[in-house]
């Protein structure tokens, strides 16, 4: 091994550009990652404020104290944007992707440098227009799939929606320049002996991420523009009066709408591979089949998006087809949960907050995962589409499964990013804080749900008192969870021990453990050379 | 990253030599360089977008119940008395085409280091596509002379209008960045910044004759979206 040896050698890793210049003008990936972590954290603060107005609503039945109604339609909106876009993307992809690929791949940066740092600066100010939409004019009380007629120039006049539009072009641009970057990157900038079968499966986590990226948002794009004419210059796309077809924007927000919820889960496949392959001093199980499952489910991904369209009026042969193709996604999650499983079997099993974060993972989004078969079948979909059934499914399969998956790799390399120990007790109450929570807040919804209460309403009939106040009680346990998440990031800056170069000992095999903590600015002098899955042992 | 690195295994040439790699599990990728690539994944990408707005241009022509304007007798243009139909979309279409012929002989006399023929190449690849962009710009001030607006015309579906303006319109902005592009190149070229290695004003990299194969692939990229264009919209 190679690694490290520039600080030996005394050269200047450590000169760069001090002040606002060194962030603004960034174009190094280690800075940018953090960049992109700590919008993340910004975002997540807005976004959690929001879905706590939600649940405070929704505590008892009657309206509580939202007497505008598009108000509470513009927190649901505005809940989901953040948290996909701003929230669950830039922390994974943005964050950890370009923190830990090049290091992964033994690269000194990402292929091009300039191009990341636009890509994280239009996400900020994407950010900033989708802010601008919540406060002009009502906001936009849309839902995150903007459905015309809903989002048409008659029941959203105004400029509220074209902001938000104009925030998923931009974010859609950064996501865009992001993924070629990271494609280019994983393709041509690996080490000498880093091969396409030696990568860490967090590497091939984010191509194939990066891959559902680049098709699936141009196909958004594509939508969002014509939503935007139908709005602004009287063209009728999506206007059944002019002729158009409201049924053809939902085919293309679902065609983007269904990878971009692989999008937000994949990179937390990768993050729950490495954080139980290291805890259980084992090589993951069956490393090619993991893989190429990824692969699978990005591709079987861009072919099942009608499934979320049951009830619009499909024709019966369209529907069993859909089933089908969405049943089979199935098999490659089975692979990759009982990969997981295989991995953990008969190893040295250790439980630091990040593998209690990796094993709650593997929970919820069995669980998630389960509803979601139940989900694929068009007939029983009939009965719970749009229900709080739906919320109970996707919260745990991809948005809380997805949170638990950014935590674990948080607490599994803040102490590589910051090259501090965070505090290990708290960690762990935060984690059993946080589980509890959001079980108490999502599971009640699915008898909510089957009992038919629909989602996206501030109000409901006295039957659905009880689990709605349960769910309410939840969503507060899992807020005073992510409050305590903030004092423990405090907490490590502020009073961490400083770690050594791999704080995780024999089980972490990756290439980021062989440098020091934290990361030096620039990281290699010479590359380093691989001949094995495992070069850092 | 050097351009021989240690280590590196002996392999085949283009598609064959990227199967062999990953079939044996050895570095893929290797001999394709980053701004090509860059390219090609940016391409698939924009095949989505275009995909997009054909695929929604047939569906709400099938959604509408009021009938498809006449296409043939809109675009036909009277020269000398007879109305001939689509003749201005042949000549765009014939000026397009021949303008990738144009742009591979710049790609090839590129790779000779030949300057003065690459320049001329460039050039006229850069006239054929503004000439296209000119006879589109014609074509729209003929189609709004003649009523035809985003929301609304007088021979038939107002989809008519938005799917032309928005399809071609996106076409047509795609290659005027082409056309800018080859100017700069040329520009590039003809100052011999590519054999001196030269830093570039905004990059700061060096510039290898390989951009010029890289911009061929925009090139030809948007030659053949043209080509559907004109199957679905024009001759349908």
């Amino acid at each position: 091994m190679r690694v490290g040896q520039g600080v030996a050698m005394g050269n200047n890793h450590e000169v760069h550009p001090s002040g606002w210049r060194r962030w603004l003008y960034s174009t190094n990936h280690k800075d940018i990652g953090t960049m992109y972590i700590v919008l993340s954290l910004i975002a997540a603060i807005l976004g959690g404020s929001m879905s706590g107005i939600i649940r405070l609503e929704l505590m008892f039945p009657e309206l509580q104290f939202i007497q505008d109604l598009q108000f509470y339609n513009v927190m649901v909106t505005g809940h989901a944007f953040l948290m996909v876009f701003f929230v669950v993307m830039p922390a994974m992809f943005g964050g950890f992707g370009n923190w830990f690929v090049p290091l992964m791949i033994g690269a000194p940066d990402m292929a091009f440098p300039r191009m990341n740092n636009i890509s994280f600066w239009l996400l900020a100010a994407a950010l900033i227009l989708l802010l601008l939409s919540a406060f002009v004019q009502g906001g936009a009380g849309t839902g995150w799939t903007v459905y015309p007629p809903l989002s048409n120039a008659d029941y959203h006049p105004g400029p509220a929606v074209d902001f938000g539009i104009l925030s998923l072009h931009v974010a859609g641009a950064s996501s865009i320049l992001g993924a070629i970057n990271f494609i280019v990157t994983i393709l041509n900038m690996r080490a000498p002996g880093m091969t396409i079968h030696r990568m860490p499966l967090f590497v091939w986590s984010i191509l194939v991420t990066a891959f559902l990226l680049l098709l699936a948002i141009p196909v958004l794009a594509g939508g969002l523009t014509m939503l935007l004419t139908d709005r602004n210059f009287g063209t009728t796309f999506f206007e059944v009066a002019g002729g158009g077809d409201p049924i053809l924007w939902q085919h293309l927000f679902w065609f983007f709408g269904h990878p971009e919820v692989y999008i937000i889960i994949i990179p937390g496949f990768g993050i729950i591979s490495q954080v139980i392959s290291t805890f259980s001093k084992k090589p993951v199980f069956g490393y090619l089949g993991m893989a190429y499952a990824m692969v699978f489910i990005g591709v079987v991904g861009f072919v099942v998006w009608a499934h979320h369209m049951y009830t619009v009026g499909l024709d019966a042969d369209s529907r069993a087809y859909f089933v089908g193709a969405t049943l089979i996604i199935a098999v490659p999650t089975g692979v990759k949960i009982f990969s997981w499983l295989a991995t953990m079997w008969g190893g040295s099993i250790e439980f630091p907050a990040p593998m209690m974060f990796a094993c709650g993972f593997i929970f919820l989004f069995v669980v998630g995962g389960v509803t979601g078969v139940a989900l694929a079948n068009s007939g029983m979909d009939l009965a719970w589409h749009d229900t709080y059934f739906v919320v109970a499914h996707f919260h745990y399969v991809m948005a809380i499964a997805a949170v638990l998956a950014i935590f674990s790799g948080y607490y599994y390399w803040i102490g590589k990013m910051s090259g501090r120990q965070y505090p290990e007790k708290l960690a762990k109450i935060h984690f059993w804080l946080f589980f509890a929570g959001v079980n108490i807040l999502f599971f009640p919804q699915h008898f909510l749900g089957m009992a038919g209460m629909p989602r996206r309403i501030p109000d409901y009939p006295d039957s659905y008192a009880g689990w709605n106040l349960v769910s309410s009680v939840g969503a507060f346990v899992a807020g005073i969870a992510t409050l305590l998440f903030f004092f423990i990031i405090w907490k490590t800056f502020s009073s961490g021990g400083k770690v050594q170069s791999n704080q995780w000992g024999p089980g972490a095999t990756t290439l980021e453990w062989t440098v020091d903590s934290p990361a030096p600015f620039h990281t290699h002098e010479e590359l380093p050379v691989t001949n094995s899955h495992m070069p850092a042992e | 990253m050097s351009e021989s690195t240690p280590g590196a295994i002996m392999r085949p040439d283009g598609v064959e030599g990227v199967i062999a790699d990953w079939s044996s599990d050895q570095r893929a990728f290797k001999k394709v360089p980053w701004g090509k690539a860059m390219m090609w994944i940016f391409l698939l990408s924009d095949t989505f977008i275009f995909g997009c707005f054909l695929l929604s241009y047939m569906t709400v022509r099938m959604s509408t119940t009021v009938p498809w304007p006449p296409v043939s007798d809109i675009f036909a243009l009277s020269l000398g008395g007879e109305p001939i139909p689509l003749i201005l979309i042949a000549i765009m279409t014939f000026v397009l085409i021949t303008s990738s012929g144009t742009m591979v002989l710049a790609v090839n006399y590129g790779y000779r280091r030949d300057r003065a023929k690459t320049v001329l190449y460039l050039i006229i690849t850069a006239i054929f596509g503004a000439t296209f962009v000119g006879m589109q710009a014609f074509e729209w001030t003929k189609l709004i002379m003649d009523g035809v607006r985003p929301w609304g015309n007088p021979f038939g579906a107002a989809q008519f209008g938005s799917s032309f303006f928005m399809i071609t319109g996106f076409h047509g902005f795609h290659v005027s960045v082409g056309v800018l592009f080859l100017i700069l190149i040329a520009r590039k070229v003809w100052k011999g910044e590519f054999d001196n290695e030269t830093r570039g004003f905004f990059t700061s990299q060096k510039g290898r004759y390989e951009i010029v194969e890289t911009l061929g692939l925009y090139w030809h990229f948007v030659d053949l979206v043209w080509v559907f264009i004109f199957a679905f919209f024009y001759l349908w």
